[in-house]
């Protein structure tokens, strides 16, 4: 009898799960393999795929030399490379602005909604729209940063040229970093920051006030290491979505220019699949930025309870 | 001594209190600059986009004709709408977003329940592979499924815009976590009056996560509306094309018309900024839920 009910309940649940269960093995967990299948393939998608061994990892990672130099076999893969890397420096000033704003919120202010809404507002608009819009406000000319950087400079009395933004190799970046921290700043984290000060027990701080603790010594003896869970959340999920960011500003706003300064893994990805059909090589560089978000995974796991203070 | 002593006690309250001033004015004074940085661009925009061509080729004097349009050039919606077939964008992105939405929640919840609440063999094992998906890049699983579109004749339909989004171990996850916090004790009543799973699946759990389904139903439509590379990758005709690829092939055409840009971003940012202000506390909510991004 109980055993009859255990396997009509196995029954059950195998149901309950079939139609997502299906789909995620079509659409999710074979794809994962077959891409590393493809990945040992050389395959353009109209022609059978045809076996080349480990070629693409060798032309992806590999280096030979070249009139006595040691030469990446693809050295734009490690320009696009560090980019990716690049952009992500953007995260800890982004993280730091994030609980400035959420430590501001916490203090019983009137109108909290309303600010919410609004530090909310660029992290959940399409991303497309966003990219325009920048596009257009980074305009050297007629945008609107280099008008007001006109008029500042205007107000101290000299003339100052903004810069080129997008269309300049040195600043190129910085526009997209600047950009990123104006649509991540009040979004997601702030809300995490804003839970995670919403957490702290208020005896705490009443404890530290009896002993005379001043603002800053309250902050960096409770606040701190109270959120500190959450810091370590968010910087490895800010790292993580790094790994996989800047398409859309590529694809959209710069075209992963100049000379290649604000192309991504990503949008490399992109364009090895999608512009040169060439599917294999893409699985390649797909797979080795999953074995990066692995690696930055562990670490998570590994350290993440031994790195932050309960 | 002991008046003293009060009085002592009294010069330190007030200076506690004015300390607690200052700090309450510098939080407004750090919310009201970033307010300030978050609305401009988008004022901007809107000002844009009632523009005349020639006015967004004038250097602004000041704050106000930067910001305040001289004129309201209306016709800029209608020159955006009718240049590119808006309309089209606009009714694929609905019939994309509504059906992903519906599946998603569907088949999340099903197998939800499963998760949460059936015991049978390999569950734990299961669901630890679903949490394990979660971490990997997407386009490690979108090249072959790319692949698999363009094996099928996909390209350029309805079902590659909406069958591979619908499957997500987000919404189960998310799900399941709720369905964990319910009580058990009514659950354990039906099954006493003989109640099978699915009629509890249907009249007990689901009504009691209303507010976790309303979660799911505006985190799928939203990121649904915004998706860019799918349905860059498998649409090629301006009719399959849904808003956000509509908007981009805009830019691509009129690269320097940018009233009319500025005209067709607010109207693909615009229904998304109405559903946001109405449903914001169901985004706090599922990030409570999961402590994870959508």
């Amino acid at each position: 009898m109980a055993l009859k009910a255990r396997a009509k309940e196995t029954l059950a649940a195998y149901l309950f799960l079939s139609p997502n269960l299906i789909g995620f093995i079509i659409f999710t967990f074979l794809p994962v393999f077959v891409s590393l299948f493809l990945s040992f393939f050389k395959y353009d998608i109209l022609n059978p795929p045809t076996f080349i061994g480990v070629k693409n990892f060798v032309d992806l990672l590999g280096f030979h030399s070249e009139a006595g130099k040691t030469v990446a076999n693809d050295p734009k893969f490690w320009q696009y490379l560090w980019n990716t890397v690049f952009l992500m420096f953007s995260i800890p000033l982004c993280m730091m602005a994030s609980l400035g704003l959420a430590i501001a919120l916490n203090r019983k202010i009137k109108g909290e909604s309303v600010f919410r809404t609004l530090f909310f507002l660029p992290s959940i608009c399409p991303g497309v729209a966003i990219a325009i819009l920048w596009l257009w406000i980074l305009n050297p000319e007629f945008g609107m940063l280099n008008n007001m950087i006109y008029w500042i400079g205007k107000l101290l009395g000299f003339d100052l040229p903004g810069p080129l933004w997008l269309n300049s190799l040195g600043w190129s970046k910085p526009s997209l970093m600047l950009m990123n921290l104006w649509i991540g700043v009040g979004g997601f984290n702030m809300i995490l920051y804003l839970a995670a000060l919403q957490g702290i027990p208020r005896d705490f701080y009443e404890a530290a006030e009896i002993d005379g603790a001043n603002g800053w010594q309250k902050f960096w003896a409770i606040t701190w290491p109270q959120i500190s869970p959450t810091t370590f959340f968010i910087f490895i999920m800010s790292i993580i979505g790094g790994f996989q960011g800047g398409f859309m500003q590529a694809y959209i706003m710069t075209g992963g220019g100049p000379g290649g300064a604000t192309t991504t893994i990503e949008y490399y990805i992109f364009n090895n699949l999608y512009t040169w059909q060439n599917a294999g090589y893409a699985a390649a560089i797909a797979w080795f930025l999953f074995l990066v978000i692995f690696v930055v995974s562990i670490i998570n796991w590994r350290f993440g309870g031994k790195l932050v203070h309960y | 001594m002991e008046i003293d002593k009060s009085l002592d006690r009294a010069k330190h309250r007030s200076a506690a209190q004015a300390k607690e001033r200052t700090l309450r004015i510098s939080a407004y004074v750090v919310l009201i600059i970033g307010a300030l940085s978050m609305i401009m661009p988008f004022l901007w925009m809107v000002t844009t986009s009632l523009k005349t061509l020639n006015a967004i080729f004038v250097q602004p004097k000041n704050w106000i004709q930067m910001f305040v349009p001289t004129m309201l050039v209306w016709q800029n919606y209608v020159d955006a709408w009718t240049k590119v077939p808006f309309g089209q964008f606009y009714l694929n992105s609905i019939i994309v977003g509504m059906a992903v939405t519906v599946g998603q929640v569907f088949t999340s919840s099903l197998a939800a329940y499963a998760f949460a609440r059936l015991t049978f063999p390999g569950r734990d094992k299961l669901f630890f592979a679903y949490l394990a998906t979660m971490m990997i890049p997407g386009s490690v699983t979108m090249i072959p499924v790319y692949v698999l579109m363009r094996v099928f004749r996909w390209v350029d339909t309805y079902q590659a815009l909406i069958i591979p989004a619908i499957f997500s171990a987000y919404g189960t996850f998310m799900l399941r976590q709720f369905f964990m916090t319910l009580p058990k004790d009514l659950e354990d009543a039906a099954k006493i009056d003989g109640c099978g799973f699915f009629r509890i699946y249907m009249t007990i759990i689901l009504p009691l996560s209303k507010p976790a389904l309303a979660t799911l139903t505006v985190f799928t439509f939203m990121g649904n509306w915004g998706s860019f590379m799918w349905p860059l990758l498998v649409t090629n005709t301006m009719t399959m094309r849904t808003l956000p690829i509509g908007l981009e092939s805009f830019k691509t055409q009129y690269s320097t018309d940018w009233h009319l840009l500025m005209a067709g971003s607010v109207m693909v940012m615009l229904p998304i900024v109405i559903i946001f202000i109405f449903t914001q506390r169901y985004f706090v909510e599922s990030i409570k839920l999961t402590g994870v991004k959508g």
